[in-house]
């Protein structure tokens, strides 16, 4: 092993070593009925997010300083199966990792920062930093991920930490059932993303990304598949990004997700988690775009649930409910600059000349461009939910700035049209584009019926084979206030 | 003298079964206890000795060499152990106020006759340990005052079924294959046995009517499935085993999707179980070498993570009684490490990153995408619908309201030794699966060269018609 090769696994270690030691740390004290006290808490949390921190920038001076545009960290196989199944650790740095790598640390840091103030003597300031530290290592563990089985294993951390979070006031009903919501949507994603990963194993025999994507750096590489093969990993790959990043039809989650207390809001739904689908395609675009579909695809998804957040986010009455619909409008304009990439990248390899020249430049612009995107509006829509709390406050401030009244939108200032269309307007934001209602109408409910069916005929069955009533549960009554309606 | 040399595996068999006969005697509760716990926990630690010999030292040194029906094999060396903690683990857990409901004798028998079924190969004296096996859920339910109908029209079909099927297999000719009829009748054993649906009321019926821990011991070992590996694999054809396949992926879905709907705790629990169960014998099904190293190590994880989420059920179930699911109890506050416990045994049992599921349910899911990819999406739906059933019952029992009581109902130390050992095995198995796993291959790979050995793979499994056909590919590789 090389000296560089040394250096870089080292500084590998340290930047995925150091979340696994926090959720260790955390984890096992409150297994052990131990939470540790909130100062050392703090600490723990910071010493974890500056190493990491600085060993990602280290990594960066690093490769620039080599000229290195992408660095493998190779731990070794973890499972492997004859040669039937290999699952292997392994880290890559490189010009989409690294930015979104930094942008975690800086993030979690801040909200780290943040929440151990706005929590201090809560209840559950020890639950939110075992499930932060659970996301801080999903969340590195994703976007540093070199192999699709790590990421998928970083992006169920992330998935279960963010549901836990939005149920995290266990007092109250409301967060309990949004938490389940959430949840549901992202088993759902996840089961996309599973057996995206499992296809994509079975075409190229590995789930490492440099045999998937060849073993060029972001954003050059190009996956050896066929048009159709692309169009059904991407099928898959973009309904597990639906579900992450709450694009239609599953932007219902998103001002659920909101239960949660501020600094949650703010890393999982205005910064980090809710760009994760984006992430998961551009990550994975050199083997979707082989396919022109698959691109258009995309950029539509994107574009249509831009549009949606605008027009539902207008009617919004709660600010975090506001900035959660503002989020998502820009997470559909990431999504769709990926999948305009996509589409520009399948000109560019099948045209000839001037053109593929031009497409091909194009293709790599906009997925900086998706990048650049991604990197500042997770900043700003952060610095936004921290505010939050204090938007009244900022706004009285403001008005003794200026010394008088701010000035307020009236209805008519926002009226166009016909009255009777912007009543229908209205109503569709105001319903959220009725998308949680048709899932529960359409899925969800069907479902319980269905399967209570199936209950009512097994008691009917196991009381005729008895020859009596056969089940004691029957006698264990609900109180009122039922948990049923969840479902 | 080796000490790993002794008979490690007839000692622990016999310790158990010695036990339940000396405990029967016992009268006062808390002798019974201590007695009990005793007997068991030296079952256990012979049976760990005498996994370890196998390892140690290799199936020639271990007591099965010399001339017993009894022996260990790549298959049980690790399962054998695994129940014997499930044992030992549920009996230390048990609350001393619930120690005169938990029948310590009728445990110890039934930890006799488990181990011994794990530890024996012939067909015959199986099908006699697997029937032995259904009395005692008989007795406790008998002692409970519960309806047994149900329980014993399940088991007496079983058993014949069981006795008809391998009466049909020895009265082939020796060259000849097994009859249509006689396998068909052993896979139907096996799936009334691990509770595949519509088969699987008994189980929900077992849970419902039984105490909490005995209905674990007699259901979590798995005991259908090793009937199945030892009695249908080795001779069934290719279509008995698909058929095992399609029943248990039928029912792996259904199960999860019930687990999602029920309103009571123990039946929810039940429902998880019959999934579980079923994921196995899908594994089993599909047989391909990757499937069944899958199955096998779903296999073991769910022995640990729904021992550790059922012993966490029972603990809830000594402080607040039985509990519905279709209210929010809230009880988060006063049991905090019982929530965290919940909540991790759970989310291991549906294969959560970090935990001893996910590399098991990740070889399943590849197994299956592999042979079958509609194979595939189901035990994706089964694996998914889990999860959302896990965290609906968690949030229904820890979150959504405050208790009304402010009595404090921290978990017991007892309680808090069996759910972190279970916990820490959970875990340990999370972050390093590969030495499990490479067990869990070999014993695959033991299990497909005795099938391949007696001539019943006629047709080979998938994989290996895609490598016929196909070039070869690294992930397709026909059984060796």
């Amino acid at each position: 092993m090389t000296g560089f090769e040394l250096w870089t696994r080292a500084l590998g270690a340290v930047v995925v070593g150091g979340p696994v030691a926090l959720t260790v740390a955390l984890g096992g004290a409150s297994l052990l009925g131990r939470p540790p006290r909130e100062e050392r808490t703090s600490r723990l949390v910071e010493a974890t997010i500056v190493s990491g921190l600085l060993a990602t920038l280290a990594m960066l001076v690093t490769m620039l300083a080599t000229g290195s545009r992408r660095v493998a960290v190779d731990f070794g196989e973890w499972v492997a199966v004859a040669d039937s199944y290999h699952f292997r650790i392994k880290f890559v740095f490189d010009r989409l990792s690294v930015p979104v790598a930094i942008l975690s640390f800086v993030l979690i840091g801040t909200i780290g920062a943040f929440a151990s103030r706005y929590l201090h003597r809560e209840r559950g300031f020890n639950r939110f930093f075992v499930l932060y530290s659970v996301f801080a290592l999903g969340m590195i563990a994703t976007s540093l991920a070199g192999t699709m089985e790590t990421l998928f294993a970083g992006w169920e951390l992330v998935g279960l930490s963010s549901a836990l979070l939005v149920g995290f006031y266990h007092e109250r009903r409301a967060p309990s059932r949004n938490a389940l919501w959430v949840w549901s949507v992202y088993r759902f994603s996840d089961a996309a993303l599973l057996l995206a990963v499992v296809t994509m194993h079975r075409l190229r025999g590995a789930g490492d990304l440099d045999v998937l994507f060849g073993f060029a750096a972001w954003p050059e590489a190009r996956a050896d598949v066929t048009a159709a093969q692309a169009f059904l990993v991407g099928l898959l790959l973009l309904t597990a990004a639906a579900g992450k990043s709450a694009l239609a039809p599953f932007s219902g989650w998103l001002p659920r997700a909101m239960e949660g207390p501020t600094p949650s809001s703010a890393v999982f739904y205005g910064a980090l988690s809710v760009h994760l689908g984006a992430f998961l395609l551009m990550r994975t675009s050199p083997l979707w775009e082989r396919s022109l579909a698959m691109g258009a695809l995309v950029a539509a998804l994107g574009l249509a649930t831009a549009a949606f957040a605008h027009v539902v986010g207008a009617a919004g009455t709660d600010i975090k409910s506001a900035l959660s619909f503002a989020s998502l409008a820009q997470v559909g304009m990431i999504v769709a600059e990926t999948g305009a990439a996509g589409v520009a990248g399948w000109v560019g390899g099948r045209a000839s000349g001037d053109v593929a020249v031009a497409a091909a430049a194009a293709a790599v612009w906009l997925r900086y461009v998706a990048l650049a995107h991604f990197l500042g509006h997770a900043c700003l829509r952060t610095l936004q939910f921290l505010r939050a709390p204090t938007l009244l406050h900022d706004y009285h401030q403001l008005e003794n700035a200026i010394g008088e009244g701010a000035p307020r939108p009236t209805a008519a200032a926002g009226r166009r049209g016909d009255a009777r269309a912007e009543a229908r307007r209205y109503r569709f934001a105001l319903e959220r584009g009725f998308l949680d209602a048709a899932l529960t109408t359409f899925v969800a409910a069907p479902f319980t019926r269905a399967l209570r069916r199936c209950d009512s005929l097994e008691r009917r069955w196991t009381d005729w084979l008895s020859g009596e009533p056969s089940r004691e549960s029957d006698q264990v009554k609900p109180r009122p206030g039922t948990f049923d309606e969840v479902l | 003298m080796n000490p790993l040399s002794a008979p490690w595996l007839e000692l622990a068999i016999g310790t158990a079964a010695v036990g339940s006969i000396v405990v029967g005697w016992l009268g006062r509760p808390d002798r019974v206890y201590r007695w009990g716990v005793a007997f068991i926990g030296s079952a256990f630690a012979c049976s760990l000795l005498a996994s370890l010999s196998f390892y140690a030292e290799g199936p020639a040194a271990s007591p099965g060499a010399r001339p017993s029906p009894l022996a260990l094999d790549d298959l049980s060396a690790p399962l054998l152990p695994a129940v014997a903690l499930l044992h030992l683990l549920t009996a230390v857990a048990t609350a001393r106020a619930h120690a005169r409901r938990f029948s310590f004798s009728w445990s110890l028998a039934a930890e006799a006759i488990g181990l011994a079924i794990f530890a024996t190969k012939g067909p015959w004296p199986l099908v006699g340990l697997l029937a032995a096996s259904t009395v005692p859920p008989l007795v406790e339910l008998r002692n409970r005052g519960r309806p047994t109908r149900l329980y014993a029209l399940h088991m007496a079909l079983f058993v014949g079924l069981l006795i008809l099927g391998q009466t049909g297999v020895d009265a082939r000719g020796p060259a000849s294959a097994a009859p249509g009829w006689a396998c068909l009748a052993l896979t139907a054993a096996v799936l009334i046995r691990s509770g595949a649906a519509p088969a699987h009321c008994w189980v929900t019926d077992w849970f419902e009517h039984a105490s909490f821990g005995i209905a674990l011991l007699y259901a979590l070992p798995l005991s259908g499935v090793y009937a199945a590996i030892r009695l249908v694999v080795p001779i069934a054809p290719d279509w008995c085993l698909r058929l095992i396949g399609l029943a248990s992926l039928a029912t792996a879905v259904y199960a999860s999707a019930m687990a999602v709907v029920q309103r009571e705790e123990r039946r929810f629990f039940a429902f998880l179980f019959v999934g579980h169960a079923a994921l196995v014998l899908v594994g089993l099904g599909i047989h391909t070498e990757l499937s069944l190293c899958a199955s096998l190590c779903l296999w073991f994880s769910a022995i640990l993570s729904l021992c550790g989420f059922g012993l966490t059920l029972r603990a809830l179930e000594a402080r607040f009684g039985r509990l519905s699911l279709a209210v929010h109890h809230g009880l988060y506050e006063r049991t905090p490490v019982l929530a965290v416990f919940f909540l991790l045994t759970g989310l291991a049992s549906v294969g959560f990153p970090g935990t001893v599921g996910f590399v098991s349910v990740e070889l399943l899911v590849d197994g299956a995408v592999d042979a079958d990819l509609p194979a595939g999406i189901g035990v994706l739906a089964a694996s998914a619908l889990g999860g959302i059933a896990v965290l609906r019952a968690y949030l229904a029992l820890f979150a959504g309201g405050r208790s009304d009581s402010s009595v404090a109902v921290g978990i017991t130390r007892r309680e808090r030794f069996a759910v972190t050992a279970l916990t820490m095995l959970i875990l340990a198995g999370g972050v390093f699966p590969q030495s499990g796993v490479k067990t869990r291959e070999t014993a695959a790979a033991a299990i497909l060269k005795d099938r391949a050995r007696r001539g019943t793979a006629a047709t080979p499994a998938k994989p290996g018609e895609a490598a016929a056909s196909e070039p070869a590919s690294p992930r397709s590789r026909p059984l060796r």
